[in-house]
Formats: C-alpha cells, structure tokens, sequence
C-alpha cells in the first residue's frame, strides 16, 4: 500500500449515487472529492488534479461528462477518467470504446452502464491505476 | 387538400367513361372534414384486375359492378377481406335483386348505386362514402395518438419510479455489507436519504392518483357548497411546520364571503399545491404572500413566493406533464412534476386557468381562476 492515499473525484448529479459511492471509496481507502455538477468540477479541477476521475455523462448539460474528460484529460493525460451513463438506456444513444475513432474523441478511459455495482467499478479502478503506475 | 383514390370496376366501358367525367372535378366539404376532398379515378374491366389494383392498397372507394365476365363483383368483394384492403365498397347492382344486396351487406358493403343512375346519384354516395371514410380514419389516428400517450406516460412513470428504488436498494446494500465499519453514525445519511427517496415516491404516486382520478372521470366529483376561505386556512396549516423550518412567513389574505360550488377535494389539491411550491422554491427566510378574492363571479387564487423563480422558456413548459425545472437550484428540490399539471387540469373543470409571471432569483406569483363547475355528463 501506498503511505498517501489515492485521489478521487467524483462527479454526478444525482446526489444518491455521489453518496453511495463516496462512502464505498472511502471505506477502500480513497480519498474522495465530490462534484455535483460539471461547473462544480470545472471549478475544482482549477485547484486540484486527482489521481482519478469518475464522471457521469448527462448533468446540467447532455454533454458535460465528455467535456470533462477533455478537461482532465488537458491537466494530465496519465490521470484514468471513468464515465459512468444511464445514457444508452435513458435515450437509447450508443456509443462505445470499440474502435479507434471511438476512442479518440471520447476520452474516457473506461465506460460504465449505471447501475453501477460498486465491485465492478472497483475491478475498473484498479486495471486502470495498474496502467498507470 | 386530401385526394381519394376511386376505383371503378365496370365491363361497360361507356360506364367506367361516365362516372371518370362526372367525379373529374368534383371535391367533398363538410364540417366534419379538416380539409376538401378531391377524387383520382381508375379503372378496371374486369373483376380480376380489380383485385390487382386492389393489391397496391391505393384504393380508398371501391366502386364495383356485379355482373362481370369473369369473376363476379361479390366474389372481388369475398376476396377484399384477404387483401385487407382499407377501402370502402359501393356496389352497382343492375337488378336490385334483394339477395345481391344481402349477400353483399354480409360480405362488407358499404353502400349501393342501381343502375342506371345519375351524375347526381353518383356524386351523393361517393359523398357520404368519402366523409364516412374519413372520419373512420381520423377517429382511428386519435386512438391511436391515445394509445401512445399512455404508453408514454407508464414508461416515464416506470422510470420515475425506478430511479429511487434503485437509489433505496443502493442504500440498503450499503447497510447490509457496512463497508465503512460497523458504527451506526456513517450510515445516517443512508437511512436519512432513503427517506426522503420514499416520500418523494409517494408523493408521485399520490399525485398520479389525483391526475387519474381527475382523467378518468371515474370517481364521481362531489359538487357541495364549499368554503374556500377555511380550506385555504388549513392549507396554510399543513405548510406551516416546513416554512417555520426555514423561517419561511406565511401570509393569507381572503375576503370575508368565499363560497362557492366546487368538489372539496378539488380545490383543497389547488390550495396545497400551490401553497407546498411557494413554500418548497422559496429561499431561507423568505415570504409567501396568499391572497384569495371574488372577482367577477370568479374566484382568484394568488401566492407569490420570494423563491428562485424561473426563466421564461422554464415557465412555459410548466404546466406539462412531468415537467421538473431541473438546474442548480432546484437539484436538491423533490418533486413528482405533476402538481402543476394535476392545478391546470383542475381549474380547466371550473372554466377556469393557471397562470405564472416570475422573474429569476426574485420569485413567482401563480394565479389560478376558478369559475362555475357543471357535474360530468353520464354518458361520457
């Protein structure tokens, strides 16, 4: 283990599923900074760069989620981002990580169908940190 | 402009060349119809061109001969219910011999034509045939648009409903497994947010069962002498606890003589909604200004809130179905997106509306007229 303990930001507009996750992350050993809007999070990249970053698709813009990919993703490229959507099921849009031209305008490193279950959420984290050690 | 499809199905071709000339630049209008109506004739010789023709299901108007070389008019009709052809069937019956027509009726006729018949003659049952038609259809379409409204309305509730199951089993979850240690403390605010997850539940199914109570019209409404001024008293009362919470000052001003003739229930749904709104979008401190007046044989209903108010785009969506306000402000605010509606549904049974005025971040008035009520006619 590491001595400090990995950053994580959290950012979803569904107060529910901020808490819930919160309080698994913490509990795995995270230290967890929680946004509930895309402005809240612009707001706190400008301060902070996470080690981590689990973001939703649709908050107060339909876009915002891969906005902010971009922006963490600009601050450093090393830094794993996870989206997690109801998005294919809410509006039956679909959109993947299969191909190379996926891959390159959607930034996120992994993509997560809500509900999310918190054990696979954690099997994402931890392929994703692994890379980047 | 709304053009039919006419075809003729006659061995004579002196017949076929007649009715083409008579309908060539005749047009249907009625009341009943949205638009006129003109005809396309064409022709057939022979009953198994006919049915030809008829596989392309481009005819609206069959007119159709009996005695033919050939398969017979009533056996093109025998076979018209195979083809499921939408179209409506005339028969032109040389000898109105009783039996043709019986069999035919049977076989889905709409109308007959003797022979010989004039212009006039034709054009009359083409009339009512069109207009039948049309209006068959058009009652068809709004069954239909009906039909996928409720469809819509169940998945939209399907999902309103699902999104804070989901959220109450992720709390569950949380508390059954106590990933964060066994101290009672950490889960507070599951236990607390669950809560207010199931309120908000059954504050939509509530609303659901006004909104349905209202649509159906199946529970009879309970037209009585009712006096609003103590109704809207109480609907201060049941606000009061929330509004003293956030030091939230409740004003009500009525005239002396409030009543009128209105199901209680009705009126009472009115009061506290509005009143729940003013209270629910206000901001910490702020005030709620009530204000109920006889005006004109009307009842004026008007609460004005020092709330976050909305855009005007905001307000014009306001009265639909299912419509939340979502933004920062309101992120936190727990709502079914029914009660404004359920208020619009409400005022439209006393003849009367809803309206809103607001300004961001200063607050909204909502105004609601009421006048007379009639009780439902048994037979709708």
């Amino acid at each position: 283990m590491e001595a400090k303990a990995k950053t994580v930001l959290l950012v979803d507009d569904d107060i529910d599923f901020l808490t819930q996750m919160q309080m698994q992350l913490e509990a795995a050993g995270f230290e967890v900074t929680t946004a509930a809007s895309q402005a809240e999070a612009e707001e706190l990249l400008e301060k902070m760069k996470p080690d981590l970053a689990i973001v939703d698709l649709m908050m107060e813009n339909m876009d915002g989620g891969f906005v902010l990919c971009h922006r963490i993703k600009k601050l450093d490229e090393n830094i794993p981002v996870i989206m997690a959507t109801a998005v294919s099921s809410e509006t039956g849009l679909e959109f993947d990580r299969a191909t190379d031209d996926e891959r390159s305008w959607l930034k996120a490193d992994a993509l997560l169908t809500k509900p999310v279950r918190f054990e696979q959420l954690m099997g994402e984290i931890e392929r994703l940190t692994k890379r980047a050690d | 402009m709304n053009r039919l499809n006419i075809l003729v199905v006659d061995d004579e071709m002196g017949m076929r060349m007649a009715v083409a000339r008579a309908l060539e630049s005749f047009s249907v209008s009625s009341p009943d119809l949205d638009e006129k109506v003109e005809f396309n004739v064409n022709q057939a010789d022979c009953g198994e061109k006919a049915l030809e023709k008829l596989q392309d299901k481009c005819v609206d108007i069959l007119l159709l001969d009996h005695k033919m070389p050939g398969i017979s008019g009533l056996e093109v009709l025998a076979r018209l219910a195979d083809i499921k052809c939408d179209c409506l069937t005339i028969m032109i019956t040389a000898y109105a011999s009783l039996e043709t027509a019986i069999t035919a009726t049977k076989r889905g006729a709409f109308d007959f034509l003797a022979k010989p018949f004039t212009p006039e003659e034709l054009k009359a049952a083409i009339r009512k045939a069109a207009i039948h038609l049309l209006i068959q259809r058009q009652a068809r379409r709004l069954a239909e648009e009906k039909r996928q409204v409720r469809f819509q309305l169940i998945s939209v509730v399907a999902h309103e409903l699902k999104a804070p199951l989901g959220a109450i089993e992720g709390y569950l979850y949380l508390l059954r497994d106590r990933p964060a240690g066994d101290s009672w403390e950490t889960y507070e605010k599951a236990v607390g947010r669950s809560l207010i997850r199931l309120q908000g539940m059954r504050k939509l199914i509530t609303d659901l069962l006004d909104l349905t109570r209202i649509e159906s019209g199946q529970k009879k409404r309970e037209l009585t002498e009712v006096d609003v001024k103590e109704l809207a008293e109480m609907a201060v009362e049941t606000v009061l606890p929330e509004a003293e919470q956030r030091e939230i000052t409740v004003n009500l001003k009525t005239d002396d003589e409030l009543i009128m003739t209105a199901d209680r229930s009705e009126i009472e749904i009115i009061l506290n909604n509005l009143l729940t709104n003013a209270v629910k979008y206000n901001r910490d401190g702020g005030k709620v200004d009530a204000t109920i007046t006889r005006d004109d044989g009307h009842i004026k209903i008007e609460v004005i809130d020092t709330g976050i108010g909305m855009t005007e785009q905001e307000a014009a969506r306001l009265f639909n179905d299912f419509v939340r306000i979502k933004n920062q402000k309101t992120k936190n605010i727990l709502g079914s997106g029914l009660g404004l509606s359920i208020v619009k549904k409400i005022a439209q049974l006393y003849h009367g509306d809803v309206a809103v005025r607001s300004q961001p971040d200063v607050g909204s008035t909502f105004t609601v007229t009421l006048g007379h009520t009639e009780a439902e006619d048994d037979d709708e």
